[in-house]
């Protein structure tokens, strides 16, 4: 199984309620899940967790067999490094690299760095007259591109995307949606995708919703 | 509407404690400094006024004897006869419990009024003044030693200056065992109508008016014009503190602002209430800097006072008084800094765009327009740096040269960093270097202003560290030629002078008298001295420039050498010819070097000497021996003369050396002040940057490094901007010693000295910047590895 969660709970400090209870989640290469909720109901919150961001206050993660409650810091850092793609809404690229840059980083980073295929990937995402360009000098849509392009160009196992098109508009979202979900298809990762909007949802394999801190389908 | 405008403006210092402590700090670090150097300043000056006061130097003409020091009583009853309103006055020293007490004997008959020391009422106390025992009036702190050395009575009086005492002429006469001598007239400002002129009456004798200032304040001008260069300089690198953190304060309010504004507060009290917070926090901070400068004052004054005593005789307080202008001025100096330091962030509130997104930019986010800006500023600041060393002259133009200089360096700064960093991207291999050296470029907005404060403190320990140790090394050189001598031995008298002489002829290898006067020419005092023609003069003099056979011609009489000081005052040369008193206007035949001496001097061959002077005491002899213990012991047992008397070489050289390092104490520790304040700049911004990088390094520590390696990296960041830094540091730094020893000292002290380099030095100062960096980076950088990741991961969940 590439993504294995078991029973994780997480209550944050000074919290009333947990964010998180008893929340058990499978996922495989090549599938694509989408994890919906109401704002503040824990999708970000197990995006992290997912990710090797955060710890769990009980239950285990997996990724790839690994149980990452069984790495250091610099275990989870290697792991996210080498099997984990992520994709913020805030795009949250790297200001002081220009896009080419950004979009190589994450993969040679991890030493996989293939630049006919960073190439290609930005040829697809429609980003190869802005490579030059600093992450200020790009739309929020370019700027999302150059975030998938990043992660994708590390050829991740394992792709987590928080609202990637929240901060776009709908037919931007959209485009960007549908490059997303060709691409992760292409390279055969799995990808669990947290929106709020169930018309984003509708258009992966597969749905859970999250309130109140548990899973439902 | 004010009310909630202002309620609104200062939540922001109480959620950000730590940047109001940054702001108040800095100001007060800048204000300290400054008012410290001030404080001493004010204290030394005040001291020149009262003892000039005391003599009335400052507003009432004086006539000097135009050779030696003192004048015949008889020449004060002869010009009373003739009709001239003068009054005596005796000036010298002795020593009381073992410190120099300056006894100045006055007339108050004669006396003007002002002349008078404060507290002497007249009637019925002018009998107990004139009459024996008599009375002295001295500073409180020197009564007690006073009193105890002397049978008069010993009044403390405050307006006195510190180890000075003003009693009745007779009396201090008697005290200094001069009888029947004075050393100045005081001319009264009123005086009858057709007495002789005097040329006619004194001819031997010199006219100096008031307006010419005492000699000790304007021998000691240079001295206190460099320490308050060196507060200023200090200042100004505490203003790019406040500097910083005023417009981090502004920045990160700018939400704020726009808000104020939507909600219907109109631009002009927004500023106005913005200047009022600043003015109020630019109090607080003058007070609490002007209490750090007392402190910095009251630990550095004690080595200006002794620097001032041994270089120029100057008598100053060991301990400060608080003077209200010195308050008001340290006052003023703040609210001004803080105005200059916010004036920029002003101008950007006033001209915020009321619909732009109300979101803080990045602080002091740089483009390349404003490096742009700031080198080209750089450039026409170096320009006038040049034109000021080409075409200026005097103290001023010299420190408008350095001034223009080191500005120019500080705005240059970050346009040559930013190219390093640049060309350190291009050059670098591997996703983590290039985002390294990308990412450190982008944080030269932030940082420059701390960069630009430790590089004007690097430079100025540079060029005043080569200039000291420049200065050390040709001094102790220039001493070993200069002090050939091996006994230095001073008679009590005129007849055991002439005892020594007998009884030392055949005794050593050579006496080589070491006779002078006190004259003055082109109404400067300046010291003639007889010299023997002797090879200790031929081979050992320090020499900068003669004509041919300069000692022949000097053993004749034909003609003289004058000190480098005297010679660059009055525009001298080799060649020339220089009026001296007693009307012989000789040929100079060379130039010589005379460092730490404040007052022209001329060399006459001895003969010539003799002639023209007859008067001059014959008292100091230097004695060459090969065994100047031995002949030391037997002048002893022979003359029983005290120790003070008969000095060897050795203690000269250290006296001389201790004057030396003490009048650099007080330049050392600015430096290291002025170095701790930039260290204190890097540390704040650091802090305060650290904060804001966290968006963006949580998206590197998520996409797969660890909290610990990104501090690492940051530490790494601030050692590489303080090794860039200093790098452009040494050549600044070089450039401000050649002023400093090739204008500055010049134009203050009248030396030329050669430049040595001192890489060592630099090294050291290398090490002790990396170590301020390393030690101002590792605190953010230990916060940054502790972060939780709740708090990183608040980045991507919007939430911050």
């Amino acid at each position: 199984m590439l993504l294995d969660i078991r029973n994780v709970a997480k209550t944050f400090a000074g919290a009333d309620a947990p964010v998180l209870s008893d929340v058990s989640l499978a996922l495989d290469r090549g599938q694509s899940l989408a994890l919906t909720g109401e704002s503040g109901s824990g999708k970000s919150t197990f995006l992290h967790l997912a990710a090797g961001l955060d710890t769990p206050d009980a239950g285990t993660v997996a990724i790839d067999g690994t149980v990452l409650g069984t790495l250091d810091d610099a275990g989870r850092a290697r792991l996210r490094r080498g099997t984990v793609g992520l994709v913020f809404q805030q795009f949250n690229l790297i200001p002081s690299l220009d896009a080419g840059a950004n979009i190589a980083f994450q993969a040679r980073l991890a030493g996989r760095h293939d630049a006919a295929w960073c190439a290609a990937l930005a040829d697809r995402l429609g980003l190869s007259p802005h490579l030059r360009k600093y992450p200020e000098e790009l739309s929020g849509g370019q700027q999302q591109r150059v975030a998938i392009a990043r992660t994708l160009a590390a050829r991740p196992a394992l792709v987590l995307a928080d609202e990637p098109t929240g901060n776009l508009d709908e037919a931007t979202g959209d485009a960007v949606l549908t490059l997303l979900l060709e691409l992760v298809a292409e390279t055969g990762a799995g990808l669990l995708l947290v929106t709020h909007s169930t018309r984003l949802a509708d258009r992966l394999e597969m749905r859970r919703h999250l309130s109140a801190g548990r899973l439902s389908q | 509407m004010m009310a909630a405008g202002l309620q609104a403006l200062l939540s922001h210092w109480r959620r950000r404690p730590g940047q109001l402590a940054t702001l108040i700090l800095g100001l007060a670090l800048a204000t300290a400094l400054w008012s410290g150097v001030q404080a001493i300043n004010a204290e030394a000056r005040a001291s020149y006024d009262r003892a000039a006061a005391a003599l009335g130097e400052t507003r009432h003409a004086q006539l000097l004897p135009a050779v030696g020091e003192t004048l015949p009583q008889e020449r004060f009853v002869a010009l009373r006869r003739e009709g001239w309103l003068v009054s005596p006055v005796i000036d010298g020293r002795i020593e009381a419990a073992g410190t120099s007490v300056r006894l100045i004997g006055i007339d108050p008959l004669s006396a003007p009024g002002d002349v008078a020391p404060r507290g002497f009422k007249g009637g019925n106390g002018l009998a107990a003044f004139m009459l024996p025992p008599g009375e002295l009036y001295t500073h409180p702190d020197t009564a007690p030693a006073l009193a105890a050395a002397v049978g008069a009575s010993v009044i403390p009086a405050a307006g006195i200056a510190p180890g000075t005492a003003i009693g009745d002429v007779g009396l201090v006469q008697r005290l200094l065992d001069r009888p029947g001598q004075l050393t100045r007239l005081i001319v009264l400002p009123d005086q009858p109508l057709g007495r002789p002129g005097l040329d006619q009456i004194a001819p031997d004798m010199t006219l100096r008016t008031p307006d010419q200032g005492s000699d000790v304040a304007r021998l000691t001008d240079s001295f206190h014009l460099n320490l308050a260069a060196f507060g200023l300089l200090s200042f100004a690198v505490g203003l790019f503190i406040v500097h910083g953190a005023i417009g981090l304060a502004f920045e990160q309010r700018r939400p704020v602002f726009r808000t104020l504004r939507a909600l219907g507060l109109p631009l002009s009290r927004l500023i106005a209430l913005l200047v009022a917070e600043l003015l109020v926090l630019a109090s607080l901070a003058a007070v609490l800097g002007m209490v750090l400068g007392y402190g910095i004052a009251t630990a550095l004054l004690p080595d200006v006072a002794a620097t001032l005593r041994g270089l120029y005789g100057a008598d100053v307080a060991g301990s400060l008084s608080l003077r209200p202008a010195w308050w008001a001025a340290g006052l003023g100096i703040a609210l001004a800094g803080t105005t200059l330091a916010a004036v920029g962030a002003l101008i950007r509130v006033a001209r915020l765009p009321l619909l732009a997104p109300a979101q803080p930019r990045a602080w002091a986010r740089g483009n390349a327009g404003t490096i742009r800006a700031q080198a080209g500023a750089a450039a026409v600041l170096a320009l006038v740096s040049v034109l000021a060393a080409r075409y200026g002259t005097g103290l001023v133009a010299g420190f408008a040269m350095l001034g223009a200089l080191l500005l120019a360096t500080a705005l240059i700064l970050p346009a040559i960093l930013s190219g390093a960093l640049a060309l350190g991207a291009r050059l670098a291999r591997g996703a983590l270097a290039e985002w390294f050296w990308a990412d450190t470029r982008q944080q030269l907005p932030g940082l420059s202003l701390a960069l630009m404060a430790l590089l004007l403190a690097l430079a100025a320990n540079i060029g005043v560290g080569t200039m000291v140790s420049s200065f050390r090394l040709t001094f102790t050189g220039w001493l070993d030629q200069r002090l050939a001598s091996e006994l230095y031995v001073t008679a009590r008298d005129e007849a055991e002078a002439e005892r020594l002489r007998a009884w030392l002829a055949p005794r050593a290898d050579a006496v080589l008298p070491i006779w002078s006067v006190e004259a003055r020419v082109a109404d400067a005092p300046v010291f003639l001295y007889g010299v023997a023609d002797h090879p200790t003069y031929r081979d050992h003099w320090p020499l900068l420039d003669a004509l041919p056979g300069v000692w022949d011609a000097v053993a004749a009489g034909e003609a003289i050498l004058v000190n480098e000081q005297l010679a660059l005052r009055q525009g001298l040369a080799p060649g020339d010819g220089l009026p001296l008193p007693g009307g012989w206007t000789p040929v100079i035949a060379g130039i010589y070097s005379d460092y730490g001496n404040p007052t022209g001097q001329a060399l006459i061959g001895l003969d010539r000497f003799t002639a023209l002077y007859p008067d001059a005491p014959r008292l100091r002899y230097g004695l060459r021996t090969d065994d100047p213990q031995a002949l030391s012991r037997a002048l002893t047992e022979e003359f029983g003369l005290p120790p003070e008397n008969l000095i060897d070489q050795a203690a000269i050289k250290a006296f001389s050396l201790q004057v030396f390092e003490r009048t650099f104490t007080v330049t050392g520790a600015l430096n290291v002040l002025t170095l701790a304040i930039a260290g204190f700049a890097i540390l704040t911004s650091l802090l305060t940057l650290a904060r804001m990088r966290q968006p963006q390094l949580a998206p590197v520590w998520a996409l797969g490094l660890t909290r610990a390696r990104l501090a690492r990296l940051e530490v790494l960041r601030a050692l590489l901007l303080a090794a860039l830094t200093l790098a452009c540091a040494v050549p600044a730094g070089l450039a401000l010693a050649w002023a400093l020893l090739n204008v500055i000292n010049v134009a203050a002290f009248g030396w030329r000295l050669p430049m040595h380099l001192f890489p060592l030095d630099w090294l050291r100062l290398g090490v002790l910047s990396a170590l301020a960096a390393v030690l101002a980076a590792l605190w953010p950088a230990r916060r940054l590895a502790r972060t939780p990741p709740s708090e990183l991961l608040k980045v991507f969940a919007h939430e911050r």
